[in-house]
């Protein structure tokens, strides 16, 4: 065998002795560092902010502990806290049962075509929450439709529960169908052995399985509708909610103290569902062996036939609705010309922002999808695989746990307080599409962040201990390994955060400036403006696209799956 | 041999070695000394610290106070990638998404395409997996996943090889054979290695040296053979092989009374005054044909055929109640006859234990 190859593989450990460490260092405390001082100001900073200016009693802003104790005694806040609080209960007693029911019949029947009506169930994802609200003017309002229906007409608490409850939908569902994922097959087994019909089963088995997330998406459905101002700007009429009153405190009247202390007020069921969240899920512990057999449905034509009615039925209003959206969008003049027309994709002509906002979205999707993804998963790799500096370790996983428990509105309102200070010097992003890519990607952080790290979690907690011993440095490591095994996780990331970008208003409506307007903030402004038909097609544009980038990122990573297979099938260590 | 394929083996020294987890003691005061070439096992059940020092050396924790050291060089503050040795883990932590060839010519990145490539098939070669080169991980077998994770420790030629219960992911059947192979390797190519394992058989077969671990020190270190024979302490005689034990007092110098037996001691069995006397299964005769020292009636409980011996289970007609093993070759079973026997331990075979 050649003899000399040994040797200067030898001489060159002592070389690269000094320069590996060096630049891991630079990868992993640097890393950690710049995060920290990222998730200060893009977290920590405003949220503070927010008690800053709720607590401090300036003139004509509407804030102190006096306005405080006068806003929370006043009638009218007593009005606006009932009706927030009425319609989210409201919504969420429907979403919650109805998801429940549809996820439980994607995952434990044998109903055919379950694909298709997931994703028909998604549609509310990709669009602003204003579309929903717009529909429904058309379905049901003063011209609408099957005005009929309703004895009244739609603006108002019917309205808002209507719109709401197609919101919320999806982020319901999408939590029941993880937790109703989740079967043991032997329980089954067991409990039908031991003679307990199916309703007993599912008492039995199913539900303690699934009650926490039962509890958890009525949570997620009621923070949500509370903190929601898109629906009710549209549909709500005289019927005023919380949020709407904090959006206009901050955006009419420039009252930033007022906007502030509802923006806490806000902030309290958010904070509660979070915490008991937390309380529950340490109690929960992990419900699932690693030797659990996957639940298999068996037929039952009576089941499945009554599941697939529900189904459907869900799949038809929810089609009813977002097919309204569009056609409203194409027709000329409605109710009185009825002809096909793209006279509203006419942005230039009518004001409210136009093509500059839709060109603006997808700059500010595109920054926040790449930009967020790219530091979010270096991030989640950099806590999760690395040992050293715990200290830091404990803040970055705190402080990237905050924006769950934030709402958008709330966020938007703490970025307002603290980058519209003439004092910071950060002052100058304020208005600026940096600004906007940066709350954007604070808001979805947590959920995102969450993704990276399930995925960072199968990787063999090993590799990085191998990579060191063959003295590769951590960076390249990184980069030729953990990101490629990853890759459809990260995919998953950027499609989240991209369609997200796209649809927000809560946070964006307090930042943009003329230059910096959204294709969502648009949809309001000509619904403000009466033009409802350009917010129809302006929505129906934020539909189209994030739809097309999310099939396209679903084929990608398709076709991804399919050239890695050769390892990622049988891959140990994973 | 040809030595080109590895480093010239280099000895190590660990020196006062402590390490703290919270109030959990994993190491305390742990001194090793590995020879150069030499394969040395670290053996004890689970939580004893031997994997905690084998992530010391490699510099995965950090020791709370003492030193290590690679031949001369003073290794115990440096980063792993500086500290010059390879390591075979038990999941292998072999990269799923590069080739065989990828993931043994990862640690040799610096030198030139043609030299990666010839170290490469040098290292397949040598495992013995030539032309598996583009192949993934997942499509070897456990076996030859070990290889390659092998071959990529070893690739950039270090000076030390880190072993960590290399044999626990596969099969009961391959196993012995690869520690076979595994140890003729390491023979073959002089490199000094360290070997965590729990399983004293592997660690029998395959060390110069074990050291036997208990509550994060060291029991005894020596040869298999010696750690067989005379555990040094109670816990290695009971850890290592199987075991019985007499209550005792002494009588005289050279006789203990167990019971109401007076048993002989060979001279050098140990000083205590009371304790316990070890006896190893297969020292005791039974029946047997000639007259032997320590000789005493038993009663058969049961015996259990193993193939290759039988384990026999009795009592001492002295000692009532007292269960002690006995092994004996199948072909004896016959002179056995009846439930009533004889049984003789030798004062060689019986070690004093305070």
């Amino acid at each position: 065998m050649a003899g000399p190859i040994a040797v200067p593989a030898a001489r060159k450990i002592a070389a690269d002795q000094c320069r590996t460490p060096l630049g891991d260092r630079l990868f992993v405390v640097g890393g950690k560092v710049a995060l920290l001082v990222l998730l200060s100001i893009a977290v920590l900073m405003p949220l503070l902010a927010i008690f800053w200016r709720g607590f401090s009693a300036e003139d004509g802003q509407g804030g102190g502990l006096v306005a405080a104790r006068e806003l929370v005694t006043s009638a009218n806040f007593h009005w606006l806290l009932g009706n927030s609080l009425k319609v989210s209960f409201s919504v969420a007693a429907i979403v919650v049962p109805v998801a429940y029911l549809f996820a439980y019949a994607l995952q434990r029947t044998l109903i055919p075509g379950k694909t298709v009506w997931r994703g028909i169930s998604l549609l509310p994802l990709l669009a602003p929450s204003m579309l929903p609200g717009i529909a429904l003017v058309y379905l049901f309002g003063n011209q609408g439709v099957l005005r009929g229906l309703f004895a009244e007409n739609i603006y108002g608490f019917w309205g808002i529960v209507l719109g709401e409850a197609i919101y919320t939908f999806p982020h319901a569902l999408m939590i029941l169908l993880s937790a109703l994922s989740l079967a043991d097959a032997r329980l089954f087994d067991a409990a039908s052995s031991m003679g307990a019909g199916p309703w007993r089963a599912f008492r039995s088995i199913t539900w303690p399985a699934t009650r926490q997330a039962v509890f958890a998406a009525f949570c997620l459905v009621f923070t949500l509708t509370i903190t929601d101002f898109g629906v009710p700007v549209v549909v709500g009429g005289d019927y005023q909610v919380l949020a709407l009153e904090a959006y206009k405190a901050v955006v009419g009247q420039q009252q930033f103290g007022r906007g502030a202390l509802i923006g806490m007020v806000l902030l309290l069921p958010a904070l509660f569902s979070f915490a008991v969240d937390a309380w529950l899920r340490r109690r929960h512990g992990d419900a699932m062996s690693g030797r659990a057999q996957v639940f298999q449905p068996v037929p039952a034509r009576l089941r499945d036939s009554g599941y697939l009615a529900f189904v459907l039925l869900v799949c038809a209003v929810l089609l009813l609705v977002f097919g309204m959206a569009v056609y409203s969008s194409l027709v000329k003049f409605w109710p009185y010309n009825l002809s096909l027309s793209l006279n509203h994709y006419q942005f230039d002509e009518t004001a409210g922002g136009g093509w500059l906002a839709y060109r603006n979205s997808l700059t500010m999707a595109v920054g926040t999808a790449l930009i967020g993804s790219a530091v979010i998963f270096t991030g989640a790799y950099l806590m999760e695989k690395t040992s050293g500096q715990r200290g830091l370790n404990l803040m970055l996983r705190m402080l990237s746990f905050v924006p769950m428990a934030v709402p958008g509105l709330v966020l938007g309102l703490g970025y307002v307080f603290f980058f519209n200070l003439t004092r910071n010097p950060l002052h100058v992003f304020y208005g600026s599409m940096a600004l906007l890519v940066v709350c954007t990607i604070a808001h979805y952080l947590t959920t995102a962040q969450m993704t990276a790290t399930t995925a960072l979690r199968q990787l063999d907690g090993e590799f990085e201990a191998a990579a060191l011993s063959l003295k590769a440095p951590l960076y390249r490591h990184f980069m030729r390994v953990t990101v490629p095994i990853c890759l459809p996780a990260l995919l998953d990331i950027i499609r989240y955060l991209f369609v997200s970008a796209m649809t927000t208003v809560s946070a964006a409506i307090f930042l943009y400036s003329p230059d910096t307007i959204l294709a969502a903030v648009a949809v309001l402004n000509m619904d403000d403006a009466g033009n409802v038909g350009g917010a129809a097609a302006m929505s129906t544009l934020i539909l189209l696209t994030s739809a097309a980038v999310s099939l396209l990122l679903a084929g990608a990573s398709r076709g991804l799956l399919r050239r890695s297979q050769a390892w990622r099938q049988t891959a140990p260590g994973q | 041999m040809n030595n080109a394929i590895a480093n010239p083996g280099a000895h190590m020294k660990v020196r006062g070695i402590h390490k703290r987890f919270g109030a959990f003691t994993a190491l305390n005061d742990v001194s090793l000394d590995v020879a150069a070439g030499e394969l040395v096992c670290l053996l004890g059940p689970s939580g004893c610290g031997k994997t905690t020092l084998l992530r010391c050396i490699a510099g995965l924790e950090r020791q709370d106070r003492g030193e290590l050291y690679i031949g001369e060089r003073d290794i115990s503050t440096l980063p792993p990638q500086a500290r010059d040795y390879g390591i075979l883990f038990q999941s292998y932590a072999l990269f799923p998404n590069l080739t065989v060839e990828a993931n043994i010519a990862y640690g040799l990145s610096g030198s030139g395409r043609d030299e990666v490539r010839q170290r490469v098939g040098q290292m397949l070669e040598l495992v013995g997996l030539t032309g598996s080169e583009k192949k993934y991980p997942g499509q070897l077998s456990g076996g030859q996943q070990q290889r390659v994770a092998l071959a990529r420790a070893l690739a950039p030629a270090p000076s030390l090889l880190l072993l960590d219960e290399p044999m626990s992911a596969l099969d009961a059947r391959v196993r012995e054979h690869l520690c076979t192979e595994l140890r003729q390797l390491q023979r073959q190519l002089g490199i000094t290695t360290l070997m965590v394992t729990h399983n004293q058989d592997e660690a029998m077969l395959m060390a110069d040296r074990i050291a036997v671990m208990n509550n994060g020190q060291v029991e005894q270190y020596a040869t298999p053979q010696e750690i067989y024979d005379k555990p040094a302490t109670p816990f290695v005689a009971e850890f290592v092989g199987q075991g019985n034990w007499l209550p005792f007092q002494r009588s005289s110098d050279s006789h203990a009374q167990v019971g109401a037996m007076n048993m002989r001691l060979a001279p050098g069995a140990g000083q205590a005054a009371s304790g316990r006397l070890f006896c190893r299964p297969e020292a005791i005769s039974v029946n047997p044909p000639v007259h032997e020292e320590n000789l005493f009636p038993a009663r058969v409980r049961e015996i259990t055929f193993l193939g290759n011996r039988c384990r026999m289970s009795f009592e001492l007609n002295e000692l009532p109640g007292h269960a002690l093993l006995a092994e004996v070759a199948p072909e004896s079973m016959p002179r056995l006859g009846s439930q009533d026997i004889w049984v003789a331990l030798p004062p060689r075979s019986l070690q004093v234990f305070a």
